[in-house]
């Protein structure tokens, strides 16, 4: 069952065609690989997805409860609440805030109570919040941050901050998870943290998963399917081992190494 | 509970320094002029220090309150008719703040700053040729109903309501957009619908802050609410401290005091207050509290780490 469907999105900069009629498809449940050199399009793929771009052309649709949902040319937070959610390769989490309320605010749709309650702090206020803080640091477990929920983000190590990020994006509830390069800049005990942390969310929330990445070894360990990306056109799609030795693939991307992997 | 407490001995206490004459009649001034400038700031700081939108134009919505006010007590010059003019002035304001807000909100940094000055200055500037509002000459005589009851219960309403607003999941959307407006969006934030509502919220206090000095100063013209006098306000929440309620409530105090003090030296009292100014952004670039918070529980902790101390010899 297709969960989201990306039909031939093209956005332009000026001259520069950054996503030329680039067609994809998840299935439900699946964990697909999106790989390519620098400057193939990958993000900005990812930013037409959440909606920060609005395609030049293509269509975007998400399946939800056999209900289609055209995502192109929705504001990002529709997006959001419709269940696609995303991390940022430059982390963007609210460096400023601690570490739960970085969760709070991505949980900001499961509050119910309007205005006036939060002006008076009424009893439905205190329910709500104290469900809400309950859920998050439920989901900090998994990270395990529950500890640290009163530091600042900015202060958390790095890798962890990558965790945050992961952490925060689950708590919109979403369908379909982007993964924007995860694991740039951990070390490879990180990196096996972050593995394990994929697999647990992916079965505990019934996530579909859509992850940039440059380290292969996560990408074709834990990747079901792969799509390759270079000048903004998917040259390649498949399973690891038919993408590893795909030619143009090794021409645009891997280069030879892998096959000596 | 130690919060009434607290309330309750600040508000008895000043009452009984008016009532035998501690605090004169030129000392009430101040005692008014911090009480409206605290409600200014802190609705200034939801807009500004919380959801961090630079906003120019808070006088003008101070205006519209002032005239709203003014124009229904003189009408019927009873406790319900201020009472009326208060809220009809504050929701007149909020509903200015949502008819500017939603187009000028997209805008950002200094094009919001700009936007909002012109907007500030267009209402100025009608208040100016109206005839109801009497020109320049301004209207005279308002009928006085504000006294330090009154001050206190609406400076307490809008702190208490501001700060808990701050402490809900609406208040943090708001505070979110002001940490990352992307990320915000990206995790279902609806960033115009906050940034819309904290100006409303901000605009309605400011009016009220317009409706109390129209009834007390009884006094009003449209160059009291020109471009300088959002900057004092600015002044404030920046002296207090983006994003910290009680940074503005000292600022506005502080300054206030500040101000009066420097009456005795009426040649070189702006310099002075400039240079006063000016000292406490080179030692606190932050603002007097940065973005924390004083609290009871901070009081507590002292005393408990001096009842150790004391404790231990």
């Amino acid at each position: 069952m297709t969960i989201l469907d990306v039909n031939k999105v093209t956005k332009s900069f000026g001259g520069l065609t950054a996503v030329a009629k680039a067609s994809l498809k998840l299935e439900k449940g699946e964990l697909v690989g999106l790989i390519g050199p620098n400057g193939a399009g990958k993000t900005t793929l990812f930013n037409l997805l959440t909606g920060i771009y609005t395609p030049d052309s293509g269509t975007i649709s998400l399946y939800k409860d056999g209900e289609e949902i055209a995502l192109q040319g929705l504001r990002p937070n529709k997006i959001c609440s419709a269940g696609l959610a995303r991390t940022f390769q430059n982390i963007r989490l609210f460096k400023d805030l601690t570490v739960l309320e970085n969760v709070l605010i991505a949980m900001h749709k499961n509050i119910k109570y309007g205005f006036v309650p939060s002006f008076l702090h009424l009893p439905s206020y205190r329910k709500q919040e104290e469900k809400l803080v309950e859920d998050s640091i439920e989901l900090l477990k998994i990270f395990n941050l529950d500890d640290k929920k009163d530091e600042l983000a900015k202060n958390l190590p790095y890798g962890e901050q990558r965790h945050l990020e992961i952490a925060r994006a689950l708590a919109t509830n979403p369908k379909v998870l982007l993964l924007d390069e995860p694991a740039a800049g951990m070390n490879p005990a990180e990196t096996a943290e972050l593995r394990r942390i994929i697999k647990e969310i992916r079965q505990k929330f019934d996530l579909t998963i859509l992850l940039i990445e440059h380290d292969m070894s996560l990408v074709m360990s834990i990747c079901e399917r792969i799509y390759v990306l270079d000048y903004g056109m998917v040259i390649a799609s498949g399973t690891p081992e038919e993408i590893r030795s795909n030619k143009r693939v090794i021409e645009a991307y891997l280069g030879e190494e892998v096959n000596n992997a | 509970m130690k919060k009434l407490v607290g309330l309750g001995l600040t508000y008895v206490i000043i009452q009984a320094l008016i009532m035998t004459n501690l605090i004169s009649y030129y000392l009430q001034d101040t005692l008014v002029t911090i009480c409206i400038n605290i409600i200014l700031a802190v609705s200034l700081n939801l807009i500004t220090g919380f959801t961090g939108q630079f906003s120019l134009g808070h006088a003008g919505f101070m205006s519209i309150g002032a005239y709203v006010c003014a124009f229904i007590t003189m009408r019927n010059p009873t406790i319900l008719g201020f009472l009326i003019g208060v809220f009809a002035g504050a929701l007149a304001a909020a509903l200015m703040g949502f008819l500017v807000g939603l187009p000028t909100l997209r805008l950002r940094g200094d094009y919001l700053a700009i936007a909002t000055l012109g907007m500030s200055e267009i209402i100025r500037i009608i208040f100016l040729n109206l005839e109801i509002t009497n020109g320049a000459a301004g209207l005279n005589g308002i009928p006085q109903f504000v006294n330090w009851t009154w001050l206190f219960i609406f400076v307490t309403a809008t702190i208490l309501g501001i700060s808990n607003f701050i402490k809900s999941s609406h208040g943090r959307a708001c505070i979110s957009i002001r940490e990352d407006e992307i990320a915000a969006e990206a995790m279902g934030i609806n960033t115009i619908k906050y940034k819309v509502v904290a100006f409303v919220i901000g605009s309605f206090c400011a009016g009220i802050a317009g409706a109390l000095y129209a009834s007390y100063f009884y006094y009003i013209k449209p160059d009291l609410f020109g471009f300088l006098k959002s900057v004092d306000i600015l002044v404030i929440v920046v002296l207090g401290g983006l994003g910290s309620i009680s940074g503005s409530i000292l600022a506005a105090i502080l300054l206030a005091l500040i101000s009066t003090y420097l009456q005795s030296f009426p040649e070189i009292r702006m310099i002075l207050y400039a240079a006063a100014l000016i000292a406490i952004m080179i030692f606190r670039p932050q603002g007097l509290m940065g973005s924390r918070e004083l609290s009871l529980e901070l009081f507590g902790k002292l005393g408990d780490s001096l009842k150790s101390k004391k404790g231990r010899v």
